[in-house]
């Protein structure tokens, strides 16, 4: 899960992290009232979506009186703004953040992620902050530090140290600078974190260390114990369809193609998914409906898909394991009978019970494709898409 | 032979009186593995599918001589149990469970280091579908009946990709040694390469067929193993081609982070260590085939 960037500083000021004052605004005089409590001379007003390079996409608006910062949040809300990591869709600003300005000196970079074959957390920082992490390496890989934390025993100060003097800090700052790894660290940790981005991490003018800008995302397998955490989800930053689908257990991720597929097993979707992609067809999503594919669980993914307007075909690939086949199919005919499905459908039905499973299928009034096995599905599924386009 | 699990290995069930547990035990039972026992805290001293329940793991190894265990029990507190289970000398614990947070995996895996390498329990899983040695003993969820017995290893960590290449592979009457389901969480207890090392090690496995997929560097890992230390072949699928990057696809593990986490890309990878690529899904068994027959 993914949070806003005001909501990951506030989190990392908890920490002891510092960083700009600020407040979320919803509305033009909600904003310039708040630039007006903040004083100065100087603010930022700051679309708060769930993505980064918001600056480059005219997300970020540096102002010099409150009367700007009332026009730039005018202008800001309810735009759907659209950077290299939204995609061609973009994310609608609902909040929009209005920070002081600050005085920078020198812009670092931080970041904090599961390393998966050392098994440990690692922290990444470079002294070139403000670009990604991915310029970092390409154009300045030399910069970049990296530090494994043994998680059983947690950040040591003079781990933090070392990463502080690494980055060519000034000694009388060093301390104030291990303080604030550390805190990121913490938070990390403590909050089944699986990122924490800090880009940049600045030192100003006024040798304060300030968290300038914050991504984090949480393990979503762990929020049964983060309420503080779950309760900042943003569901309108979110696919429609995938806050659909994830409300109601299922896994999906939508895509670009126009070949929808309801699956079973997150394995078997992404081969299935290949298969599509190998016979000339593009998948329009990915989605499985999880190993035991009860009849419920069918239901709810027919009427996601029939949800999605690029869906032109619809494949379904289930293996029954102890979920047997005839099982599966009684929960096929169920979904169709309850959805309207008007385009072509491919079924394959594989494992046990599979005779009976395709009997229960044709001897229903549903209208359908028979497929043995994955190739044959997916060459199905992509003719039945090329005969509707001729 | 099989690795992991043979018919005389005595088996445990953690979660054993749970909805759940209850019934992958009873289907467990039927195929013929040697259950002994189960364990639910505060649930001591009763009798669940004719077998003793008891309140810990280390009463449950010292009255039945359990050496392996199979753990259903909830996301909240499987980690503990499967600590609980290193801690009582359990050798293989298979975790079926899914939906555990990474944090907890570091943390069983960080406990699990104060064991010697001969004591030290083998963790498999979480979020898999188990381990079977067909014919043998099943400690898992998958279908017994579409694993024909033989000399093929299977890794995988998707469960019903497993079963469509265990099914493949008996459509060609070809058997299987052990399936081993690692799971498709990132952070998971035993790797593609922790197996294979097994596989290579087992007098009756011939061949080694690996379903890898998007994300980390496992798969990469254990080509690499086999390039250097192993006379067996390995063939491999790395399912994903179609998966956009820096998304979770439905496994926690399955998502492309960095270089050479890309089905392609490991592709590439794995070819380069002589690993045998299976191009589609639709064909792992036709793979394997033509491999044991280029073998002979």
């Amino acid at each position: 899960m993914d949070i806003h960037e005001y909501q990951a500083k506030k989190i990392l000021s908890g920490f002891g992290v510092t960083i700009p004052r600020g407040g979320i605004v919803y509305s033009p005089e909600n904003a310039e009232n708040k630039a007006r409590e903040l004083g100065g001379s100087k603010w930022v007003v700051k679309a708060q979506i769930h993505s980064g390079a918001r600056g480059k996409a005219g997300g970020i608006v540096v102002c010099n009186s409150e009367l700007e910062v009332a026009q730039a949040t005018d202008k800001l809300l309810g735009k759907k703004l659209v950077t290299n990591q939204t995609g061609p869709e973009g994310k609608i600003v609902n909040r929009v953040y209005i920070e002081e300005a600050t005085d920078i000196k020198k812009e670092l970079y931080l970041g904090l992620v599961f390393d998966r074959s050392s098994e440990s957390i690692m922290v990444v920082a470079s002294t070139e902050g403000g670009m990604s992490v991915e310029e970092i390496s390409k154009k300045k890989p030399e910069t970049i530090i990296r530090s494994k934390i043994e998680v059983a025993v947690g950040m040591q100060q003079f781990q933090a140290r070392e990463i502080a003097f690494g980055l060519g800090i000034e000694p009388k700052l060093i301390s104030r600078m291990a303080e604030a790894i550390t805190g990121c660290y913490r938070a990390f940790s403590e909050l089944d974190a699986t990122m924490v981005e800090v880009n940049p991490l600045v030192v100003s003018n006024q040798e304060q260390i300030l968290a300038l800008d914050c991504k984090m995302s949480f393990d979503n397998n762990a929020l049964f114990r983060r309420n503080q955490v779950s309760e900042l989800r943003d569901k309108t930053q979110e696919n429609s369809n995938e806050v659909y689908a994830s409300d109601r257990g299922l896994n999906y991720v939508s895509l670009e193609g126009n070949i929808g597929n309801i699956i079973n097993g997150a394995g078997l979707a992404m081969a299935s998914m290949d298969m599509i992609k190998l016979a000339g067809g593009e998948p329009a999503n990915f989605l499985d409906v999880g190993g035991g594919a009860t009849p419920e669980k069918i239901v709810k993914a027919f009427k996601l898909i029939s949800m999605d307007k690029k869906v032109k075909v619809i494949l379904v690939n289930i293996f029954a394991g102890i979920n047997r086949c005839d099982w599966v199919a009684e929960g096929i005919v169920q979904a169709l009978e309850k959805i309207d499905i008007k385009m072509p459908l491919v079924i394959r039905l594989a494992g046990t019970n599979v005779e009976k499973g395709n009997k229960i299928l044709k001897d229903s009034k549903i209208n359908y494709i028979e497929a043995s096995t994955l190739e044959d599905a997916a060459n199905k599924a992509v003719k039945a898409l090329k005969e509707m386009e001729k | 032979m099989s690795i992991l699990i043979d018919k005389k290995t005595k088996i445990i069930v953690q979660g054993f009186t749970g909805k759940i547990g209850t019934f992958h035990s009873e289907e467990m039972i039927k195929y013929g593995t040697n259950i002994v026992g189960g364990v639910t805290p505060g649930k001591g001293g009763q009798v669940h599918l004719n077998f003793p329940v008891f309140n810990t793991v280390k009463e449950a190894v010292t009255k039945t001589g359990a050496t392996a265990s199979v753990l259903f029990v909830p996301p909240a507190f499987a980690a503990d149990s499967a600590m609980e289970a290193a801690d009582a000398g359990i050798k293989t614990c298979v975790a079926i469970t899914d939906g555990i947070p990474s944090h907890d995996m570091i943390r069983i895996k960080r406990y699990m280091r104060r064991y010697s390498r001969n004591e030290k329990m083998t963790l498999i899983g979480p979020n898999c579908a188990g381990v079977i040695s067909p014919g043998k003993s099943l400690l898992g969820i998958m279908p017994g009946h579409i694993y024909k017995e033989g000399k093929v290893g299977i890794i995988g960590r998707s469960g019903t990709l497993g079963y469509e290449a265990a099914q493949q592979l008996k459509n060609l009457n070809i058997g299987i040694s052990t399936s081993v389901g690692i799971g498709g969480d990132p952070i998971n207890g035993s790797s593609f390469k922790d197996i294979i090392e097994k596989f290579e090690q087992d007098n009756e496995t011939d061949a080694v067929l690996m379903i890898g997929e998007i994300g980390g560097p496992q798969e990469v890992a254990a080509g690499k193993f086999a390039k250097e230390n192993m006379k067996k072949p390995v063939i491999a699928y790395i399912a994903g081609l179609t998966a956009p990057k820096g998304r979770v696809m439905g496994h926690a593990g399955a998502i492309v982070s960095a270089y050479g986490e890309s089905a392609v890309e490991k592709v590439e990878l794995l070819k380069e260590c002589g690993v045998i690529i299976s191009k589609n899904p639709s064909v792992m068994g036709e793979t394997v085939k033509s491999t044991l027959n280029s073998k002979i």
